[in-house]
């Protein structure tokens, strides 16, 4: 942490690097054994315009380092290579099949005088294993969600076609990551719940068990509202990695198209009906246009004999999202499509006005001094709930946190112990910058809070830390 | 008859007063206001029978024949009888003094009176529609405001266009009202006959409150049975019932059609009276509606040829499949009498149906019940507190509220409805939690607290089909409420879904009265540190016996923990008690004593 200060004084500008994707590529060892066939190893490499043999080299490398270290610990195969200029990770999610992801490390570029070449010193020790071990799994995640297992491709048809399933999501997918605002909340990879008095939360359920009961062709349906969770059918995996689908890709995707101007492109729709706000955030843009296309994403959940697949329709009205999913082998018409539009289009505006007032009663009722005043991020392993006041809101492009990076680090570094451990535990850490992180673990629960008291006193911010949790955790059992 | 017999929602009661039927030398009279019928024969000199609705008001007397009999009635309690020869006199057999108590000139050209609410209502004026009420009350006549009947057509020269016959009072609701048959009329533009009713208050001015449409023409007779006007058709011989209460939504307001399409009354069967009978001889059919029969109010039918009084009633079950529209259904059926089996009964068809969309039609019986029974507990609530304020304050108010059997609580769904709807194993898990939640949602919408075995329904059910996630759900938005037998269910699935462990311990924790039941948890769970941080947490420390915190540490087999958890009573006993020694009667472990004599632990001096 010596960089803290020193950096801002220099006459020179001195230039930070944030870690970056170097490479990334998926490979199986027993689909070219013998040697001059190594190629045929390979099933995906990002980016794709390296030479062949390095490619083949690096896959060796990564056979080699993940072969030999087995022979330490033959059930925990390793995760990651530390080297001075980048860190690997290895992921084998499905048998024989390795994932690996290269991440340059983060580096400062210092200036030299008289023209001599400037000096890179890398930082080896800022990035985490567990945050980007868990952006691995999530990359592994979001593939099965949408094309099934690896080796569902194999079966359907052989390498050819995993090869291209692989190419065509990973080229898209990789775009996305933006590795320099990984951090805690990656390794949770939570559900942010929203929010909801009994009464309303009931209105939803009894929505949903209509639609259900009407349109017997749905088998699951998720509700949210504000990009949080409220109602999920799904089992808790399949809606955790659905949940960061819709809230990190889909639904920035879409803005409100009320809020667009009156001649955006996005109001068509809306001009056109009256009645409801209603409409589809996948398949048809315009149930009115006769070119319309009836077509879904399709998604693969657990089901009690392996995986099913699924079509995903999300259809959202104002801030109220609801994901209906329906079997893959029906085929979807433009008459299912007007039904359903008719039957949830004009419900679901009203629950989401329903929901918005409720909430703003809420709101008003716990008052302005109960609005958390501490930056903290809360974590339940048991319900994947997560809670944080440091993050703002996700976008397509950056998660932006309103702390320092440093600070961030220092939350991954406790929870890696937490992690060590079973029981319960709480770690107060002094930070360079005159903050405090306090780090509480208790039963299955995590709790980070960030305090800038530059003078309180150990005693003070155990205090302080037990004042938030009597305020914001008051209705759970999280011993002090 | 060809329809099915379920269809007749009217009958005939089971145990008519049978009596002498009339005829040349048998005269039958009846009292509406005791509902005595008198079967005077040979004007009394061979006996005159009284019959009442029950055996206690029946008596046989003689009188001497002094001619005609016109009217024959007992005074309340049999004590006199008063009898109509004359049409300007009448006598009564004991002799007593009369007084006049009260004098009104008018010309009456017929009266009607109500004996259950004492008014008498004359009608006045040429063409008689002007009719004007007297109350009795306490040994007082008191004068009403007068109204006017609309009449259909008015008679030009005026003359007499009002009759008795298309007059009847009736309380209805509790409210009573002077039902007028309007018959159709050619030229008044009203194809069809209809019943006006007049809302008569005991205070104000009498208004036209109420049109039932009757769609046909003929003769017709009115009965109110369980506050429902029901209209008899001689010639189609069918009945047809009016709800007053019942809001018509495609009606113009306080007009109504009939509830249900017109039917008989039930068919009826005499059995043969008299010595001669031989017992093998089926019982004969009994002409309905027939032109012998005598209506009266509110429920009375009389057929003087044979010799019979009945009570008219109304039976509910048929009436179910009759209305098709369950909402409809569930509010005529609530304001019935005898209703509770009928509603139970059509909540499980309804539910056993599996009728795709019955969702929203659960839902909508459900919110009715729900808000006849959140009446029902608000009064009774308001009367337990006006109670505990005090009988001084407003003591003739307070009445302690009648529970109807419209009232359906949580227990009588459960009983006859939920609990073997749940177990119905060819219907959906889905719809099964769908009406469960749906109940509890009608139940929270009308602020009622959901009783407990609803949340283990629910639960068992969700468990059964291995629905964890969505209990988690519920759970974590606080649907099933908090209580201790909940968390103890919660804590029993912990073997089956770990985090039920959590959600059980978090609800322990927001009961606030349950510190000694998590410490138990904890305990159980050999987390006697946490056991320890949570009883001082909560400020029990003091209090808490030292014995359970020390065997439970002593089973983890750790022994530095044994000597924190030691160490921390004992320091809890010398702030307490100046002393780190244990209470006599704190029955401290034998552990304690082994404990004593192992002066160092892992290292560390005591």
């Amino acid at each position: 942490m010596q960089q803290g200060k020193s950096r801002a004084g220099g006459a020179m500008q001195e230039k930070q690097y944030t870690p970056s994707l170097l490479s990334f590529f998926i490979y199986n060892p027993t689909f070219g054994p013998r040697e001059g066939e190594e190629e045929k190893k390979i099933l995906f490499y990002h980016p794709s315009d390296i030479e062949k043999n390095e490619k083949i080299r690096n896959v060796g490398l990564c056979e080699a380092i993940v072969q030999f270290t087995r022979t330490f610990c033959p059930t925990k195969p390793a995760k990651s290579l530390h080297t001075q200029k980048n860190r690997q990770f290895f992921f084998e999610p499905e048998d024989n099949f390795w994932i690996v992801m290269v991440v340059r490390n983060p580096m400062i570029e210092k200036p030299n005088k008289d023209g001599k070449p400037p000096t890179i010193e890398y930082q080896e020790e800022e990035i985490l294993d567990t945050v980007y071990g868990a952006v691995v799994r999530q990359c592994y995640s979001m593939y099965k969600l949408f094309n099934g297992t690896f080796g569902r491709a194999m079966e359907a048809g052989g390498v050819e076609l995993l090869t291209q399933k692989l190419e065509k999501f990973f080229y898209r997918y990789l775009q996305t990551l933006h590795l320099q605002s990984c951090d805690l909340l990656d390794v949770f990879g939570g559900i942010s719940f929203f929010p909801l008095d009994k009464m309303t939360y009931l209105k939803i359920q009894s929505f949903v068990n209509r639609v259900e009961e009407s349109l017997s062709l749905i088998k699951y349906t998720a509700f949210l509202y504000n990009d949080q969770l409220i109602w999920s059918g799904l089992e808790q995996d399949d809606m955790r990695i659905l949940y960061k689908y819709l809230t990190t890709s889909l639904f920035p995707r879409h803005s409100e198209p009320e809020l667009a101007g009156r001649d955006s492109p996005l109001r068509p729709e809306v001009a056109g009906n009256l009645l409801h706000y209603g409409r589809f955030l996948t398949g048809p843009t315009n149930l009115k246009d006769p070119e319309a296309k009836f077509r879904f994403p399709k998604i693969f959940v657990t089901a009690e004999d392996g995986y099913e697949e699924l079509h995903l329709i999300v259809y959202k009205a104002m801030s109220a999202a609801a994901c209906f999913m329906i079997s893959a082998s029906v085929e979807l018409t433009r008459d299912f499509c007007e039904q359903l539009d008719g039957l949830v289009g004009p419900q679901l505006t009203l629950l989401a006005s329903d929901i918005c007032e409720q909430f703003t009663i809420n709101r008003r009722i716990s008052g302005p001094e109960k609005e958390p005043q501490f930056k903290f991020i809360y974590f339940n392993h048991m319900n994947l709930a997560e809670k944080s006041t440091i993050h703002m809101r996700k976008t397509a492009s950056v998660c932006l946190t309103s702390v320092h990076p440093d600070l961030m680090k220092i939350l991954g570094d406790i929870n890696c112990d937490f992690a060590r451990v079973d029981e319960d535990e709480e770690i107060i850490v002094k930070a360079m910058t005159d903050y405090w992180v306090v780090g509480k673990k208790s039963d299955q629960r995590e709790l980070y809070v960030i305090l800038n008291q530059k003078n309180a006193n150990l005693i003070e911010v155990n205090e302080e830390v037990k004042r938030l949790c009597a305020t914001q955790f008051n209705n759970i059992f999280f011993l002090d | 008859m060809t329809e099915p017999p379920q269809q007749h929602y009217l009958e005939l009661s089971e145990n008519p007063v049978q009596f002498e039927h009339a005829s040349s030398v048998n005269n039958v009279f009846f009292d509406e206001a005791n509902k005595q019928v008198f079967a005077v024969r040979s004007g009394g000199a061979t006996g005159v029978v009284v019959k009442g609705p029950d055996d206690k008001s029946s008596v046989a007397f003689r009188m001497d024949d002094k001619g005609e009999v016109k009217c024959i009635k007992f005074s309340i309690g049999n004590k006199i009888l008063a009898v109509q020869r004359t049409s300007k006199s009448v006598v009564f057999p004991d002799k007593r003094s009369l007084k006049l108590l009260k004098n009104q000139s008018i010309n009456v050209n017929w009266y009607q009176y109500c004996p259950e609410t004492a008014v008498i209502l004359l009608s006045t004026t040429v063409q008689g529609n002007i009719l004007q009420p007297f109350a009795f009350r306490n040994g007082t006549m008191s004068k009403m405001s007068k109204f006017e009947i609309e009449l259909p057509v008015i008679p030009k020269p005026a003359k007499l266009s009002l009759s008795e016959r298309d007059i009847a009072m009736a309380t209805i609701y509790g409210q009573l009202y002077v039902m007028y048959l309007k018959h159709h009329s050619r030229t008044a533009n009203s194809p069809s006959a209809e019943v006006v009713l007049y809302h008569l208050p005991r205070e104000g001015a009498c208004k036209k409150s109420h049109v039932l449409k009757l769609n046909t023409t003929g003769k017709f007779a009115l009965n109110i049975v369980d506050n429902l006007v029901v209209v008899h058709h001689q010639s189609s011989q069918t009945s047809l019932i009016f709800d007053i209460n019942l809001k018509e939504p495609d009606c113009a307001v306080n007009t109504h059609q009939p509830v249900l399409p017109a039917r008989s009354i039930h068919p009826y069967r005499m059995p043969l009276a008299g010595p001669a009978v031989v017992p093998s001889q089926p019982p004969v059919p009994c002409q309905l509606y027939s032109s012998s029969w005598s209506v009266f109010q509110p429920d009375i039918i009389i057929s003087a040829s044979e010799g019979y009084l009945w009570y008219l009633q109304v039976k509910l079950h048929p009436t179910v499949n009759l209305l098709q529209d369950k909402g409809k259904l569930m509010d005529f059926l609530l304001r019935r009498r005898d209703c509770k089996m009928v509603i139970l009964s059509v909540c499980s068809q309804i539910l056993e149906g599996g009728v795709k969309g019955s969702l929203p039609v659960v839902a909508t019986v459900f919110d009715k019940l729900n808000q006849v029974y959140k009446e029902y507990l608000e009064a009774e609530q308001s009367y337990t507190v006006a109670m505990e304020s005090g009988p001084s304050r407003g003591s003739a108010a307070q009445k302690r509220p009648v529970r109807t059997q419209a009232v359906i609580d949580q227990s009588d769904m459960y009983t006859h409805v939920l609990s073997s709807f749940t177990e119905r194993k060819e219907v959906s898990h889905k719809f099964v939690i769908a009406v469960l939640m749906e109940y509890i949602r009608s139940l929270n919408q009308h602020q009622i607290t959901v009783q407990h075995y609803l949340y283990e329904l629910v639960i068992k059910t969700l468990v059964q089909h291995n629905l964890f996630y969505m209990l988690h759900q519920f759970l974590q938005y606080h649907v099933l409420s908090d209580s201790k037998p909940l968390a103890c269910l919660l804590l029993s699935l912990e073997s089956t879904y770990p985090p039920a462990h959590q959600l059980s311990l978090d609800m322990l924790k927001r009961l606030s009265t349950a510190n000694d039941e998590i410490v138990e948890v904890l305990l159980s769970k050999q987390q006697v540190l946490g056991a320890l941080r949570f009883i001082r947490s909560v400020g029990g420390h003091d209090n808490v016996s030292a014995r359970k915190f020390l065997d439970a540490a002593r089973q983890t087999g750790d022994q530095m923990l044994f000597y924190t958890v030691f160490r921390s009573f004992q320091q809890r006993n010398q702030r307490l008690r100046g002393s780190p020694a244990f209470n006599p009667g704190e029955n401290k472990p034998r552990i304690w004593f082994i404990f004593q004599m192992k002066p160092t632990i892992g290292g560390l001096k005591i």
